[in-house]
């Protein structure tokens, strides 16, 4: 029977649904969980009051990153240093008790493998294309790099995965972001997303997944695929996707938890139908030529307040729209920016290189590319890289690239989320300005009256060198 | 969880649009293993500007908020939710929510109520007057004392959870057989799907 052609996210959904309801909500399977300290002790106890157990645990992956200190985790003697604020350390003791007492492989704050869980899964083979992936962090979308269905889910919807691993969903819309063309010299992945999100908006992609197309995807790396899919959900999408390919099969064969031997084979093989078909159709289509994108930065307190690094910040009257023009107003206030300024004019008095967007090896080697010989300026206050995970630190250490940081005055940290968020110890101070290689420029993110500048590696470096923003391809 | 049906009452005519869930509860306020108490964090650097509309005594003991476009965007925080609850907010209404957000509303017994940017300019209006709007989820219908009336969609799974009180958990392992028997299917065809960390 020839059956209708189906997109990429079409033909991974209708691999998953166990059953449709009458009133047309799927009942979804899930394939692979992922859980951290700070959104899962709620589920953990409903369980516990209800009596309820973990169905499938070892479809669960439990690591601490949220709000674990990024300063060493293990004193002189190679005793754990326990975590000086109280509320921290609850919460990491609660998954420290959770995770074993429901069956759940736990990795330990003090283990190498250690990491963001969006650097973790994909690094340990957790993550594989076609498959279903939750966790109770938006950012889940990153693993769509590989070819996953993967979104953020709230904690009633952790504890429905833990008891029947399953979800009760309604089904997305296809969307395409066609990328024509390839991206020019000194132009990375994370300028490409932030280039997409100013394009559609903050809820351009609301009730869609959306498919990345195109050349300049095929030639990307695993890692920058991750950072891409990564920040799909700040342009309101559910979840990003781009087919597996050749790529992505290297990046995983041999990791820890991928399949093995025969089964390897079955899976390549399986991976290989997972692209739109010709003629499938998308519910909203963009597409954008890779020749206008530049080095991108942030100006305001949305993903979606996006400009090229020779830009200027924009005035509310720029902006046809009422409501935005009075959010622009605000974030400007925030901002303490004047209409009008060159964006290379912005002062810097942070750097922050980390956060599931862009912690990965690549990551640290792009900016460490930039530093290489040369001192972060004296007005950078404070400049720290965060690895994504003890294995990328271990490896970054192996490359010397440690070197390279902590000898243009950065602080080389453990593994962590860290001030992506500000839920541990590291945080921007208020009315300071950060360049910052995360995924959020919200009022507060950073810490309270932080502001943040969204920025890729090599961008940071640039700002780090030159104590503004600055053009990475005038500092190289 | 609580069932709702009808809501009636003041509303915050908050009407920012992109507010986003740190707005709605700052990362200080996630460390926690309760889901009680997060009234206090909510909106709090939004609280810290004078005359700000959140404590307006104008809207004291409101159970409706009214927001513009994309409204709880960024992280899947359920916090934001159960902040929202707590503040004794049972109905959210905006142009559009983000999609993690709505789930995590219903699922504590809050509505989110999407309708049109002029409809939402009209309600915002009302609610300055001080004046109760009133949400009916049974016949979908949102008025006013001024004989507005509006009419919403909200999906029929979410709105009979909603009405009912339901649990989903429960009902969901109601279906245990039909998820092993798509378990057994996949552990035939594909068994390294279902090794996961025992790989």
């Amino acid at each position: 029977m020839a059956s209708r052609p189906r997109t990429l996210y079409e033909k991974i959904w209708d691999a998953h649904v166990v059953e449709m309801r009458d009133d047309g909500t799927a009942l979804v399977y899930i394939d692979r969980h992922l859980v951290h300290e700070v959104t899962s002790p709620q589920a953990f106890e409903a369980l516990k009051v209800a009596g309820r157990p973990v169905r499938r645990p070892e479809l669960t992956l439990a690591v601490p990153d949220h709000n674990l200190p990024t300063t060493a985790r293990v004193d002189a003697k190679g005793a754990p240093v326990p975590i000086a604020d109280p509320e921290s350390a609850a919460q990491l003791a609660a998954l420290e008790v959770n995770a074993p007492a429901f069956g759940i492989r736990y990795i330990p704050a003090t283990a190498k493998e250690q990491g963001i869980v969006h650097v973790v899964g994909p690094e340990q083979g957790f993550s594989l294309p076609g498959t279903t992936i939750v966790c109770g962090d938006s950012h889940t979308a990153c693993h769509g790099g590989l070819g996953a269905l993967a979104f953020g889910i709230g904690t009633s919807e952790v504890e429905h995965v833990l008891a029947t691993q399953t979800l009760l969903l309604q089904q997305s819309k296809p969307m395409e972001v066609r990328v024509e063309g390839l991206l020019g010299p000194g132009v990375s992945a994370k300028d490409l997303i932030l280039h997409i999100i100013g394009r559609i908006g903050a809820a351009g992609g609301s009730g869609y997944v959306i498919e990345y197309r195109g050349a300049v995807f095929e030639a990307m790396s695993v890692e920058e695929r991750l950072t891409v899919c990564n920040m799909s959900i700040e342009a309101g999408a559910r979840a990003g996707l781009i087919a597996p390919d050749d790529v992505t099969f290297a990046y995983l064969k041999g990791r820890p938890m991928a399949p093995k031997d025969s089964e390897w084979d079955t899976a390549v093989a399986y991976w290989r139908t997972l692209h739109s078909d010709e003629g499938a159709v998308f519910a909203k289509s963009v597409v954008i030529d890779a020749a206008t994108v530049e080095p991108s930065v942030t100006w305001g307190t949305s993903p979606e307040d996006v400009v090229p690094i020779g830009g200027r910040v924009p005035s509310p009257a720029d902006f046809a729209d009422e409501s935005k023009r009075v959010a622009a107003q605000k974030s400007l206030d925030y901002m303490g920016l004047t209409p009008g300024t060159p964006m290379t004019e912005v002062p810097i008095e942070n750097v922050f290189i980390g956060s599931c967007t862009n912690s990965r090896i690549e990551d640290l080697r792009a900016a460490a590319a930039v530093l290489k010989g040369r001192r972060k300026a004296d007005n950078v206050r404070w400049a720290i890289v965060v690895p994504g995970s003890g294995l990328v630190k271990a490896m970054a250490e192996e490359e010397g690239l440690d070197r390279i940081f902590t000898d243009a005055g950065f602080e080389w940290r453990e593994p962590g989320c860290s001030a992506c968020l500000g839920m541990n110890p590291d945080k921007v101070p208020p009315g300071e300005r950060c360049a910052s290689t995360s995924n959020r420029n919200f009022v507060g993110r950073q810490g309270p009256g932080a502001r943040t500048h969204l920025v890729s590696p090599a961008m940071a470096a640039a700002a780090a060198v030159t104590g503004r923003l600055a053009d990475v391809r005038e500092v190289v | 969880m609580q069932p709702l049906t009808r809501v009636e009452g003041r509303a915050i005519p908050l009407g920012l649009k992109n507010v986003d869930t740190d707005i709605i509860i700052p990362a200080k306020w996630l460390k926690t293993i309760s889901r009680e108490g997060l009234g206090a964090g909510a909106f709090e650097a939004l609280r810290a500007e004078p005359g700000n509309v959140i404590d307006d005594p104008a809207y004291a003991g409101s159970t409706l908020l009214i927001a513009g476009d994309n409204f709880g965007c960024g992280s899947s925080r359920e916090h934001a939710a159960w902040a929202l609850g707590d503040m004794g907010i049972r109905v959210v209404i905006a142009p559009s929510f983000s999609d993690i957000f709505s789930g995590n509303a219903v699922k504590n017994g809050i509505l989110p109520v999407v309708l049109p940017q002029d409809a939402v300019d009209r309600l915002l209006e009302v609610a300055r007057a001080g004046e109760p709007i009133s949400v009916d989820l049974e016949h979908q219908t949102v008025t006013t004392p001024y004989q507005d009336r509006f009419t919403f969609t909200l999906d029929p799974f979410r709105r009979h959870c909603l009405l009912n009180g339901l649990d989903e958990v429960g009902l969901t392992m109601a279906r245990g057989e039909a998820i092993g028997g798509f378990e057994a299917s996949r552990t035939a065809a594909q068994p390294w799907l279902m090794r996961g960390t025992a790989a």
